[in-house]
Formats: structure tokens, sequence, C-alpha cells
């Protein structure tokens, strides 16, 4: 497993638990007292440093290459019950946003997320999770087809931007993202969104409209990443942990400020750690939710999701 | 030398000999000069053309001078003039920004990137909401999105339609994700305007990036722009340095915004009150 900069020191235990655990096997000699005091310390260490994580820190987790991706959720918690469908019926078939429907526990959800490639290869593939217009186009036909059927809709999000490039500008890139999260305002069925894992600004919002709004743990979601953030405002890329401090974008502030509506508890070291683990967590809380939301009418579900928004924003009435 | 030969122009000593005293200075502010054709006109000529070139070059002018084109006789009311920004994240960068909010109110005498005036458009009782692009770069923070919330509730209330004037580079950084969230509380606030069966014009005007055009002002009923306005998702800068290469011409213009499908039409300045009102009546007759 790949360790960040920060997780350095658990390398090191981890190191001499691997060494133990061979000195034992080569020599026969009972180091179970040893590994397992080394296990504790590895346990140990990472709590320690989870529970201290900065904000930068957080975004180097929601970025860590193991991490698990939409498709990797939407397999395991359907248990493989999963159609993927395709394409935006106008332009094309976009692969940094995917969706279908599948069955948790049960019941038909129509997912929807960006996907990240897994490798060099399929990054390329999937454009680095960018979307354009034609993905955020793709996304709202699969919600209109949702609520046509009458089923809820859980979109996982996990993008570092909706994609700048010319064709996104000719295509209405602006115009695929406002109409989304315009569109999301009247859908008729329950919507859950949960960031996975990086939620940037507009390519994040233009799936992210919902009566729920959740991030896991180790996730980020803001205006514009740290980096951009850093570069216009110190006119430098080097400010990047300052600027994650600055726009409070983890999922506690996030949550403090009442902008979402839920944390997702990740395994101890990040949902990479554990992935069967942070299946399962997840795979309880949107059904937890879906539970509660399906109980409220269609009407007083879209009220409560306009009203949310709506009382967003803090400002001075010197009136 | 070539020089010494060159003709009736040349100086007989080098250098400006002329005292500083006996300088004699342009006023400020008297002449005008096109960024586009470099023409030079009088600034007084060049108001009276609502400061747009002979060339055609749309200058980009305040909110008030909006106001003063599109309201009969010049007349209107500004509403919600109490609301200024928060610093709810206790933002800094190179600079606080309570203290940016202080130094840019003082040196704009606005209080924020929007202002909101009512008034008659062609005799139709109208709420106009238009950004200020040099109030921040007409970012949107919390009090963009309220003002225009509150616009949303005026147009309902009175059973009129709404205009929103958008020049903005987009979200306000300084306010993260409360200015994000604008984005979502806007759209919702446009639904109930659209459920109440009230017409909403967009004009993009030079500049409308980000958030913005991410948002309120991509989802008029009709979207309209001046000649020659920048619109688009990404800046140009940003999308030259994820290409790597040079933008077209005319890349995210109003007309090639036109030619995509995205804006009903482009409207000359001197036109704009004749056109809108002409809009208006048709929605409202």
């Amino acid at each position: 497993m790949i360790l960040l900069d920060f997780e350095e020191p658990i390398g090191v235990l981890q190191d001499q638990l691997h060494k133990a655990l061979e000195i034992g096997e080569k020599t026969g000699v009972d180091m179970s007292a040893a590994t397992s005091e080394l296990e504790k310390k590895v346990t140990d260490k990472r709590l320690e440093i989870y529970s201290n994580l900065t904000a930068w820190q957080r975004v180097q987790v929601s970025r860590h290459p193991d991490r698990p991706y939409t498709l990797e959720y939407i397999e395991t918690m359907t248990d493989g019950d999963f159609i993927e469908l395709h394409g935006d019926r106008g332009v094309k078939d976009d692969k940094a946003m995917i969706g279908g429907f599948g069955t948790l526990d049960g019941q038909t959800v129509m997912f929807i997320g960006q996907q990240k490639g897994i490798n060099t290869k399929l990054r390329q593939y999937r454009n680095f999770g960018m979307a354009n217009p034609e993905g955020y186009r793709k996304a709202l036909r699969l919600m209109k087809l949702a609520e046509k059927f009458n089923k809820p809709i859980v979109t996982l999000i996990d993008t570092p931007g909706a994609f700048p490039g010319i064709e996104a500008e000719e295509r209405g890139q602006a115009e695929a993202i406002a109409r989304n999260i315009y569109e999301m305002f009247g859908l008729k069925v329950p919507v859950i969104c949960v960031i996975i894992g990086e939620g940037a600004s507009g390519g994040a919002i233009g799936i992210g409209v919902g009566d729920r709004v959740l991030m896991l743990e180790n996730t980020w979601y803001s205006v514009i990443s740290p980096e951009s953030c850093s570069s216009i405002l110190w006119r430098s890329w080097e400010q990047k942990q300052v600027a994650a401090e600055a726009l409070k974008l983890t999922a506690k502030d996030m949550f403090d400020n009442k902008l979402i509506d839920g944390i997702v508890p990740e395994p101890l070291g990040g949902a990479h750690v554990d992935k069967p683990e942070m299946f399962k967590i997840l795979k309880k809380e949107i059904l937890s939710h879906l539970d509660i939301l399906k109980k409220i009418s269609p009407e007083e579900r879209i009220k409560t999701r306009m009203e949310k928004y709506i009382n967003m924003g803090v400002f001075i009435d010197n009136e | 030398m070539a020089e010494e030969n060159s003709g009736w122009f040349n100086r007989s000593e080098k250098g400006i000999i002329t005292e500083t005293k006996d300088k004699k200075e342009v006023k400020e502010g008297l002449w005008y000069k096109c960024p586009e054709c470099k023409k030079i006109v009088p600034t007084a000529d060049h108001e009276n053309n609502l400061n747009v070139c002979q060339c055609g070059y749309h200058e980009r002018i305040p909110s008030v001078k909006y106001f003063e084109i599109l309201f009969d006789n010049h007349q209107y009311k500004e509403i919600d003039t109490h609301l200024t920004s928060a610093d709810p994240l206790n933002f800094k960068d190179t600079k606080k920004y309570s203290e940016r909010l202080t130094a840019v109110m003082k040196k704009t005498k606005l209080k924020d990137a929007l202002t909101t005036a009512v008034g008659k458009i062609g005799n139709y009782e109208t709420v106009v909401a238009s950004m200020n692009f040099e109030f921040i770069g007409g970012s949107m923070g919390a009090v963009v999105g309220e003002k225009i919330a509150r616009a949303v509730d005026y147009a309902i209330k009175q059973r009129c339609p709404l205009i929103i004037i958008s020049k903005s580079g987009g979200a306000r950084m300084m306010e993260a994700a409360f200015s994000l969230m604008q984005m979502a509380k806007t759209s919702a606030k446009l639904m109930q305007l659209s459920q109440a069966k009230l017409p909403y014009i967009s004009l993009l005007l030079d500049p409308t990036t980000g958030g913005t055009t991410a948002s309120f002002a991509m989802l008029g009923d009709v979207n309209i722009s001046e000649p020659g306005a920048l619109i688009g998702f990404a800046g140009p800068r940003v999308v030259r340095e994820t290409i790597g290469r040079d933008l077209p011409d005319g890349f995210q213009t109003a007309e090639f915004v036109l030619e995509h499908g995205f804006l009903d039409y482009i409207v000359e300045r001197k036109n704009l009150k004749e056109t809108i009102s002409q809009q208006i009546r048709m929605f409202m007759e």
C-alpha cells in the first residue's frame, strides 16, 4: 500500500512488523508477542496521526491512488446487481461520468457519479474524473429516467472539477451544470449525494443537489481546489496547505457550517485501508437515509430541499 | 549617420527640454481611447454614444448606467441596499477578507457585487438585479445570492419580470463553499419564479464566467448579450493552460456562444432598451 508523506511513521512500524514476521517464519522462534505488540503500535500510530489530520492531509487522503472509486462502490454495494447505462443521447458517452440502475438491499436505485481511472491508461480514458457537458447531460437523463420510474437517486461525487477544454466550452459546460443544479431541485424522487473523494466546485455540485448531502470523513468539498486557490490568491502554488485550511473544505468544517447534512466515518487510515468495511458503512448509511426520505411526500421533499439551499449563506443585514 | 539627414523633424537638442512646469497636460478623462481600434474620441461624445466606440466595441459600464438606459425616464429605485458581506470563514490570504471588503466598498462606493433596482421598462414594472464587476471582480458571495433571492421574491410579489445583468468572474473564493452554494440557492429561487410563470431575462455581459455562468446566468427564459462580451465556464487562461495551445479567434465571445446555441440573441447597447421592452411586452401581454 502506498503511504502518504505524513504516514511515514506508520511505514517504519510496518517494516518492523514485517521483519518480525519474517524472522518468526524463518527461525521458528515464537514472535507472536513482538508482532502483536507491533500491530498494536501500528494501529496506535495510525489513530494518533488520523485523529489530527490537517486540512491539506485530508485532501491528500481524498486523492490517495488506492482509494476506491465510484464503480467499485456501486458494484460492491449492489453485489454486482448493476446495469450501467451509457450516453447523453446527443453527443457521446462521457467516460468520466457513469450511471445506471442497481439494487440496494432489494430496492432499485439510480446510481450516478464521476469515475476516475485506476491506472495510468484508465485515468486518461476516464479523463481523470473531469466530465464534459455530455457527462452532465447523461447524468440528467438518468435522473429523469429514475424519476419516471419512481426510483431514488444516489450520486457519488469524486472530481477535480468539470473539464475546462475547448469542446466543453463549445458544448456549453456552464449551461449543462446550471441545468442540472436547477433540475435537481424539481426531482420528485429522493436524492442522496455523497462526496467519496474530491468535491471540486461546479463539477461537483453539477450532480450534487440533494435531500441529503454527505461527505466521507477524509474528503473535501469547496469552490476551488487548494492548489488553484493558492495560485490565484497568493499567486504561487506553494500556499496550498494554507489555502486548504482557509477554505474550510473538510467534512467537519462543512458540517459545522451547515453546508452538508452528515459525515460518513471511514475505516481508520482511510477508505482504502479497509475497502469492504467502507462499502458496508456507506451502504448502511444510504439505506438509513432512504428509509427516512421515502416516508416524506415528494412535494414536501422538494420544498425542504429548496429551503435548505435558500437558507445557505451568511451576510449582514443592516436594516 | 542616417538620422542626421533624415528630414525636417530632427530635434535640435536631445531629450525632453520642456520644463516640467511648462508641460501641457491633457485634462484627465477628456479623451477616450478605444482598446480595440485605438481611435481617440472626446469622452463626452463617447458617453453620448452609451460608451460604445464607432468600431462597435462596447466598453464595460457600471450598473447605474444600465439602470439609466433601461428604466423609463431614467426613473428607478434601488432596493435591498442594506446587505453587506460577512466574513463567516474569517478568511485571510495575502490580505484579510474583511479588510479587502472595507477597501473595495470605500473605493467603489458600492455595498457588494450586485445592485438591485425596480422601476418601469416599457411601462411594465420590472426588477433588475445587476452585478458590479468593479466589486471584487463581480464575484458571487452570500450577498449576491441573497439579493437575487430577494429580487425573485419581489418579482413574485409584484407579478413582474426579472432581469439579471451578469458581469462576474464567478464565485467569491473568500467565502469558499458558502459561495459555491449560492449557485444552488439562486437556481432554487429561479425555479420558484418559473413556477410562478414569471419571465426571467438573463443579460450576460463582459465578462461572465465560472459559477455565475454555471448557475443563474445560463438559466434565463431568454439569454441575451452585447456584442463581443466574454462568456464562458472556465476563463480563457485556464482553457489555454489545459489544452496547451492558443485559443481560436473569437473563442468564448458572445457571437461564439450564440453560434453554439446558448444565447437567444445579441443586442447592441443602443437597442437594448427597445429590445428588452419588446421582449417584456411579449411575455407579459
